[in-house]
């Protein structure tokens, strides 16, 4: 399991514009092109320069293909990340203030304290 | 020497912005309170008549990320630009340019290592909304040269509560002994309870609104004993995920002193979140 990479998923995506879009509009083609391309990508550094063993779970590729964001929560991705990102993608949807951010919270009922650990 | 002319600590609310400058039907029933008492805060610090804004926050993963992330971070450049484009996108916040104050910048960090807190720096930093929130809360012009002071209360493992209070408590000798004639406030924003991402965000009001009674106390009062005493990092999940950064508050405690009580407090309760403002005068209130 790699809450490391859950969240630089989630924190590229959300910094790129076009990345929110292609995540709201294909998240499987996004997810793929982002393995392919992202995981592994130093990000401070020049190209040339990667990781070589960043890999995604089987279970957190699924979970940000469906837009699952409770079993995200669960995997221990850092929760302002995956707010942040969803908001982007869906607040837009709303028919009135807020109604996505209670949506979102109300779908997360069914957790309690101690929350899953967020620490990397 | 430099003069501490106001220490001042604040939530920082990234809809403010929005809501303070919305207009006929997309204006919030209540925003006009809220921008009253603002007004009232900004003018505890306009009274202190400062030179320099020492601003103390924390990144939200806009340039600081886990590949490299520093416990606590001085910034020393003669400018920073200012906001994201996901704070843009999200609460409509404006792109910023401070000045900086290199001087300060490069005598806390000098102080600050030798006081024993290893603290990292960055010269080319690109600041968000912890820091612009009381800019335009406090200082809307955004004229005065700043020293941003980064914490993380946000990527775990995080420094204990206790450091919190040390090195506010450090930064508060170390800008008094900065060998210059300029006036100085301290500026330091975080949060109450509040929660992010889970499932007790958004409510009618902050998630534990017993805690945020406390946490009021325990800062209007400078009752730093009953706060270390009550508060750990494992507490502070209670209130709300994302509460650790009621930490940057008790930074601001230790800036302003054990059992110093506040000039003005002041309180709104909104949805999501309480809002608390607060400010010394360590001088004495000015005239």
């Amino acid at each position: 399991m790699s809450k490391y990479l859950l969240n630089k998923f989630l924190y590229t995506v959300d910094r790129d514009p076009d990345l929110v879009e292609r995540y709201r509009a294909d998240p499987r083609e996004l997810v793929a092109w982002w393995e392919g391309s992202l995981s592994n990508a130093l990000l401070n550094c020049p190209t040339p320069e990667a990781s070589t063993w960043q890999r995604l779970t089987d279970e957190e590729r699924s979970a940000l293909i469906e837009h699952d964001h409770c079993k995200l929560f669960e995997l221990g991705a850092h929760p302002f990340l995956t707010l942040t990102l969803f908001i982007a993608m869906f607040e837009r949807d709303n028919s009135e203030p807020l109604e996505y951010q209670k949506a979102y919270g109300a779908r997360m009922a069914r957790f309690a304290l101690p929350y899953p650990d967020i620490a990397t | 020497m430099a003069s501490i002319v106001a220490v001042i600590a604040s939530t920082h609310h990234p809809f403010y912005y929005r809501a303070s400058t919305s207009t006929g039907a997309d204006r919030p029933p209540f925003a006009d309170e809220w921008v009253r008492k603002i007004t009232a805060f900004r003018e505890t610090l306009t009274r202190a008549n400062p030179d320099v804004l020492v601003m103390v926050g924390s990144d939200h993963f806009h340039q600081l990320w886990l590949d490299n992330m520093p416990q606590f971070l001085v910034g020393k450049a003669p400018f920073y630009d200012a906001n994201w484009y996901n704070e843009e996108r999200e609460f409509g916040l404006p792109r910023m340019l401070l000045k900086g104050q290199e001087d300060l910048s490069a005598h806390i960090l000098r102080a600050g290592l030798d006081a024993g807190f290893d603290l990292a720096f960055s010269n080319e930093l690109r600041i968000d909304h912890s820091v612009t929130c009381p800019i335009i809360t406090l200082r809307p012009e955004a004229d005065l040269p700043i020293v941003p002071i980064y914490t993380n209360i946000f990527a775990p493992p995080l420094p204990q509560p206790s450091r919190f209070v040390a090195l506010g408590e450090a930064i508060r000798r170390i800008v008094e002994d900065w060998p210059s004639h300029l006036r100085v406030a301290i500026i330091g924003t975080g949060h109450l309870s509040l929660e992010l991402g889970g499932p007790r965000q958004f409510g009618p009001h902050g998630p534990d609104p017993e805690f945020d009674r406390r946490a009021v106390e325990w800062i209007a009062t400078g009752d730093l004993d009953s706060c270390l005493r009550e508060v750990s990092l494992e507490s502070l999940h209670a209130p709300g995920n994302a509460t650790h950064g009621f930490m940057d508050f008790m930074l601001m405690m230790g800036v302003a002193g054990a059992g110093a009580k506040a000039d003005h407090v002041d309180t709104l309760d909104l949805f999501h979140t309480m809002e608390a403002y607060f400010t010394w005068y360590p001088n004495g209130v000015p005239a």
